[in-house]
């Protein structure tokens, strides 16, 4: 798939992941949250090598793949509700009103009871990037999240990237065009050239 | 929000990792390419050691032993049947003995021993099947009876079956490998329980089943005539098994190769 | 084990919004169980003795094609992925799946199971110990296909999935109709009865971790 890939990532940093069709972005993502094993090198996290299925990568990752990794048949609340209660995430009623703060945010207040796939593409995004919000983990990765996201829906979007990064979190995104995220640090990882330039000058941590 | 800690950092390390460091004797052979190249020698030893047992074999049991007091001439076919039957079951076995190799110790040769293995002891245990049909025929009156052995023998056709089915049908080689390896560790936790199990019920249907063994007590030729085709069957799947590895291992050369 | 009730909840309620999807396993047991009379004549003897193995035949045919509502819906929209990132036991995970699959598919049949013995002419008692076998076996039919279902996840066609899964289902199927005909004829059931569920401790306890690692071994 792709090699010669080395990078480090502090808290604040955005990665926007570039490159064309097939050059293996969505593999890397893959690789980082542990889907995907390494046929060579490693990935560490928090200064410990991980490998698939690592518990203490899962407790600080939130995954957005192609897929939204939300069931049709339920409602937008129902799937939440699931991917919270499988995040381990709690359900008390500040937990509640985030829930409603998020979503009103994403413009899917109205969409509260209505089956995913009665959603457009645009929405059922929406509804995988609330999920990533509200599971409150460090390391985002992203598998094209803008995908059919309307103005309004980028802007919010990058928003929450910003804000995120502000948090100290980190974010993996990949993308086929730039995303303003103000003052964030920002970098871009091209997988065609497989060589990170700066955004910024990074932050580089032992 | 809760600022994560200073020290977090994420890296993946490109650096190839080292190759294991050629080790003495029996070590060296685990890698793919030394023990292709061991195969390549071997094999002709093998299949040579395969054609002389099994002319002798032959002759012992076609020629040198004596006609069958109940079942006359018939009964040569136990010469080709009975070691059939060990081998289907023993390279199984065998098999399933290189699939847990592979998992546990990640080694890369392992899973394919055990698919270098497999067709040889499915086409074993259709020989069984075939040959058991024919000696039925004569003996019993029916080409098929559904006594324990025969029944198991054809669970065994299809475990085997599966898992050549499933290794061919998965294109990605870990995932096959990987996923092989459970499907025939699932099948020998299964295979002694067939075996006594179709006993146990049969037991209940008195008279449903005549017994294999029950054949007369051996001559000595026999039994000679016996050991020397099942050492015979022994060396061919040997050579077999090394031919068809031998293949496997540049598959899999040439795989590695396209990505890196 | 609290990952549990939140993935047999999700289960449920998916299966009360597609009823028909749930309820095929049923319909199909019931079809195959009354296909044999009509096809093998109403001879009540011959089908006193094939009663047994022609219902635990249809409860084994019925979960094989319950599979596929196991593990590919969630591979086609992602949850699967979600499930495997948790940071929960997928042991745990795999067991509640099972278990909730288990509920929706097998329980049905259970319960109409022992309707088809008296419709074959069992006895009283043969019933009953059907019913029993019947709790006994399909837990571990549920999880050895499950474990067919994820080493063949995602691969095209349904031959390879029932060509894993039979064999391996075989002695659960001579188990379980053997104690059902042994107590038609007034032997014991016991011994099939005991080793029923030997069968079943062993597969619940190897079967959820052989099936995660076929799940890792799916989504790569």
């Amino acid at each position: 798939m792709f090699s010669g890939l080395s990078f480090n990532a502090a808290p604040g940093d955005v990665l926007q992941v570039r490159g064309a069709n097939g050059a293996g972005k969505s593999s890397l993502l893959r690789l980082l949250c542990g889907l995907l094993p390494a046929a060579r090198g490693s990935v560490h996290w928090r200064g410990r090598a991980v490998t698939p299925g690592d518990a203490a990568l899962a407790t600080d990752t939130a995954y957005m793949a192609h897929a939204g990794g939300m069931n049709g048949e339920l409602s937008v609340n129902e799937n939440l509700r699931f991917a919270l209660q499988l995040a381990g995430g709690g359900a008390s009623p500040a937990h509640a009103a985030h829930n409603d703060e998020v979503l009103q945010r994403l413009q899917l207040s109205a969409q509260r009871h209505t089956p995913v796939h009665r959603l457009s593409q645009g929405q059922q995004r929406r509804l995988a990037l609330a999920r990533v919000l509200l599971s409150r983990r460090t390391l985002w990765l992203l598998d094209e999240p803008c995908a059919g996201l309307d103005a309004q829906g980028d802007a919010a979007f990058a928003q929450c990237l910003a804000e995120h990064a502000a948090r100290g979190g980190i974010a993996v995104v990949t993308t086929h065009h730039a995303i303003d995220t103000g003052t964030a640090c920002t970098r871009t990882l091209d997988m065609d050239q497989l060589e990170p330039h700066a955004g910024c000058p990074p932050d580089h941590r032992p | 929000m809760s600022r994560p800690g200073m020290d977090t950092l994420q890296r993946i390390d490109a650096t190839a990792a080292p190759r294991g460091a050629g080790s003495k004797g029996w070590r060296r052979l685990a890698s793919p390419l030394a023990f292709h190249a061991w195969a390549g020698r071997a094999l002709p030893w093998f299949a040579g050691l395969a054609a002389v047992l099994a002319v002798a074999g032959l002759y012992v049991g076609f020629v040198v032993a004596p006609t069958d007091r109940q079942q006359g001439e018939v009964y040569r076919i136990i010469f080709i049947h009975v070691p059939a039957a060990w081998m289907s079951m023993f390279i199984y076995l065998v098999a399933a003995g290189h699939a847990a190799m592979g998992l546990a110790f990640h080694t890369r040769l392992s899973p394919l021993m055990a698919r270098a293995l497999a067709p040889t002891g499915a086409l074993f245990t259709v020989i069984a099947l075939w040959t058991g049909a024919a000696w039925g025929k004569p003996t019993w009156g029916a080409w098929w009876v559904w006594d324990a052995r025969l029944t198991s023998e054809l669970i065994l056709l299809f475990l085997y079956l599966g898992y050549l089915g499933l290794v061919s049908a998965i294109d990605d080689p870990r995932r096959a490998d990987r996923g092989g390896a459970i499907v025939l560790l699932a099948g020998v936790v299964n295979v002694p329980i067939i075996y006594f199990s179709v006993q146990w019920w049969n037991t209940l249907h008195q008279g449903a089943s005549v017994s294999l063994t029950a054949a007369p007590a051996m001559a000595h030729t026999m039994l000679a005539g016996m050991l020397l085709m099942a050492l015979a069957c022994w060396a061919y799947s040997i050579a077999v098994a090394l031919a068809r590895v031998r293949c496997l291992i540049m598959e899999r050369e040439m795989l590695a190769r396209q990505w890196s | 084990m609290l990952v549990a009730l939140p993935i047999i909840g999700r289960e449920v309620r998916l299966a009360s919004r597609r009823p028909m999807d749930a309820l095929s396993a049923l319909f199909f047991f019931v079809a195959v169980g009354s296909l044999f009379p009509l096809g093998v004549g109403p001879d009540a003897a011959l089908l006193t003795a094939i009663g047994p193995g022609v219902v635990w035949v249809a409860a084994l045919l019925a979960v094989l094609i319950s599979l596929h509502r196991l593990f590919l819906p969630d591979l086609e929209d992602g949850t699967l992925e979600q499930l495997l990132l948790a940071p929960r036991s997928l042991t745990g995970i795999v067991g509640a799946k099972v278990a909730a699959h288990w509920l929706l598919t097998c329980l049905p049949l259970v319960i109409v199971a022992p309707l088809m013995g008296l419709q074959f002419g069992l006895l009283p008692q043969a019933v009953g110990v059907l019913l029993l076998s019947l709790l006994l076996g399909t837990p571990t039919l549920v999880l050895l296909g499950a474990l067919g279902a994820a080493l063949t996840l995602g691969l095209r066609g349904n031959v390879l999935l029932a060509l894993i899964v039979l064999p391996i289902c075989v002695p659960v199927l001579i188990f379980g109709s053997g104690a059902v005909s042994s107590t038609q004829q007034g032997l014991q059931a016991g011994p099939h009865l005991s080793l029923l569920g030997a069968c079943l401790l062993v597969a619940g306890v190897l079967c959820p971790w052989a099936i995660g690692a076929a799940l890792r071994l799916a989504v790569e």
